[in-house]
């Protein structure tokens, strides 16, 4: 058996310790940039819902403003991003490389995402259960909460799962940048020494986290569907 | 209960102006039923949603329980709906929530504790008849019973009024009776001010007191729902009646020569209308007896209203023509408008 291993991970065995290393750096990435994310991604979701016309918030300015940037950072790549956020990286996390380096530019590559689909996450629901809300005397800050939140939650789920397989993505690339993880250690080891095992054991790796996560979005999911 | 001070709504959208509603006044009495129709269009929605401000009046205000609501903060706003309930034609409950989380929602915040809002929605469940459906969630109920959770909701917070828009217009007609059964029973029961919306006249004939008719945003005519539907006034609620009486078919019988209006000498067609609340005369018997005339019923139309019976009858007479001009005196002295049609 370990014969067998060695003779087809000749490279991944004795770097064990390492790929452990990097899978902790990846999850690290996953787990701060996403929650940071996943907080600002929906508030801002949320203030597009709440300020477009007709709503219980309708307010043009905001809406129109907050469209427009987030339009314009979807539109950059992600590795433009990483180049151009460097300046800003530094002057607040200190540092514009490594593991903490690469987390600002995460989340700036995150958030424009996931708010687009809160947004739309937000927007399947009947606007009836707005006005019957309302007519029963609920707030607009209620509204937001027990009837907006509460009742889209399937779709606010099925919307992070998107977004984290995504993010597993851009992590993965950060490392390009020395940002640490499993992109970064399959690029120092299977692209530039060319020990291909060594990509194939990080692609399974990165394959069964994004299954992990949609596997527990779908058991969500179907638990908060009635 | 309610009053509607001369309120006017205007919507401008994509830079058209719209009068939904023009210059309406209405009082609604309290622990009536009180009935507005009109056709599709006819801006009925928005002056109901103007009652609980979920559209806000151009001009005009309005008055529910003495208390004017166009005039309050935000916060008053949302205790006073609380004193208002609605529920709608398609029902809008929260799919998330089952049943009973359904119910208990507009109770969330009211200083209750768990116990009091479990007696008060277990209460609810009973009166609506579905105390077996506590945790069913509303994916799995007809459309019947999901207005029932509806009204339960609505009467939660125990509001003084309950506002109905088109609550049964997504309902087959035997719901929609055990619906408006409903709510007539929460009319009484518990004296809730009723207001409902309806382009059906079967639904104002089942529960309303008094009834409004709409047209173009204005108020056509209002009155007892007798009343309006024995005389109506107006063109639309003419038009309303036709919707459900068949009396008004001998016109199109007469026109394609039908063989039931053929007619042999000395024969008259005539169409009878009850203008008044009594059938129960034996007016039929009495004019074949006492003036010496044959009666044949063609066809008829009569419902009750209220107590009262609402419609006419078409019959052929034959007899001598004096002894008809006599019968046909003798039944307009009775209160019904009697029609000779002419066949030619
Ligand atoms: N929010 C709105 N913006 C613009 N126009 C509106 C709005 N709400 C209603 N209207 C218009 O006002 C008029 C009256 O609408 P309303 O919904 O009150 O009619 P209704 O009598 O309830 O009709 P229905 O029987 O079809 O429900 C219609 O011409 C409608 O298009
Ligand atoms: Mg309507």
């Amino acid at each position: 058996m370990i014969e067998w291993i060695n003779e087809i991970l000749p490279n991944v065995v004795n770097k064990v310790p390492e790929l452990i290393k990097s899978l902790n750096q990846t999850l690290y990435l996953l787990g701060i940039s996403g929650s940071i994310s996943f907080v600002f991604g929906s508030i801002l979701g949320i203030i597009l819902t709440v300020t477009k016309k007709g709503n219980i918030y309708e307010n043009k300015f905001i809406y129109i403003i907050l469209d427009k940037i987030i339009n314009i950072f979807r539109s950059i790549p992600f590795i433009i991003l990483l180049a151009s956020l460097i300046p800003l990286t530094r002057a607040i996390v200190g540092t514009a490389i490594g593991t903490k380096g690469a987390i600002l530019p995460l989340i700036f590559g995150t958030v424009p995402f996931f708010s687009r689909q809160i947004e739309s996450a937000l927007a399947e629901l009947d606007s009836g259960l707005i006005e019957a809300a309302q007519a029963m005397g609920t707030s607009s800050m209620g509204i937001i909460f027990r009837v907006y939140l509460k009742e889209s939650i399937p779709g606010i789920v099925r919307a992070t799962t998107i977004t984290f397989v995504s993010l597993i993505g851009l992590t993965a690339m950060a490392g390009a940048i020395g940002g640490g993880g499993l992109g970064d250690f399959a690029i120092r080891y299977g692209h530039q020494r060319n020990q291909i095992d060594v990509t194939y054991v990080t692609v399974i790796i990165l394959l069964i986290i994004v299954m992990i996560v949609q596997s527990l979005g779908n058991i969500i999911i179907k638990k908060t569907t009635h | 209960m309610i009053e509607i001070k001369n309120v006017s709504k205007t919507f401008l959208s994509e830079g058209k102006i719209l009068e939904a509603v023009k210059d309406v006044s209405l009082h609604i009495k309290p622990k009536e039923v009180f009935g507005i129709i009109g056709f599709s269009g006819a801006g009925k929605s928005t002056l109901v949603r103007c009652i609980n401000l979920l559209e806000r009046p151009s001009h005009g205000s309005i008055i529910v329980d003495g208390q004017d609501i166009t005039s309050l903060s935000p916060k008053e706003l949302h205790k006073a709906r609380k004193n208002i309930g609605m529920i709608f034609q398609h029902f809008n409950l929260m799919k998330s929530r089952n049943v009973f989380q359904n119910i208990a929602y507009p109770l969330k915040g009211r200083g209750q504790n768990k116990n009091e809002i479990k007696e008060k929605v277990n209460a609810l469940l009973k009166l609506v008849e579905l105390e077996d459906k506590a945790k069913a969630y509303p994916s799995q109920l007809s459309g019947g019973q999901k207005q029932r959770v509806a009204i339960a909701r609505a009467l939660a917070t125990d509001p003084k009024v309950l506002l109905c828009d088109e609550a049964t217009s997504a309902l087959d007609p035997q719901t929609t009776l055990s619906i408006l059964k409903l709510l007539k029973q929460v009319n009484k029961q518990l004296g809730i001010t009723i207001v409902i919306i309806t382009h059906e006249m079967a639904v104002i004939k089942e529960v309303c007191n008094r009834v409004a008719v709409m047209e173009n945003g204005k108020i056509a005519e209002e009155g007892e729902v007798f009343q309006v539907f024995s005389s109506p006034r107006q063109e639309v609620t003419k038009g309303f009646i036709d919707t459900t009486s068949v009396l008004h078919k001998i016109y199109d019988l007469i026109e394609t020569s039908s063989p039931v209006v053929q007619l042999k000498p000395g024969e008259k067609i005539l169409k009878l209308k009850y203008l008044e609340k009594k059938a129960s005369e034996a007016l039929i018997s009495i004019i074949s007896r006492d003036f010496n005339i044959d009666c044949n019923i063609i066809f008829g139309s009569i419902e009750i209203i209220g107590d009262a019976p609402l419609g006419g009858l078409v019959i052929i007479v034959s007899g001598k023509s004096g002894d008809i001009e006599d019968a046909i005196n003798y039944l307009e002295s009775k209160n019904v408008e009697v029609e000779v049609l002419d066949i030619d």
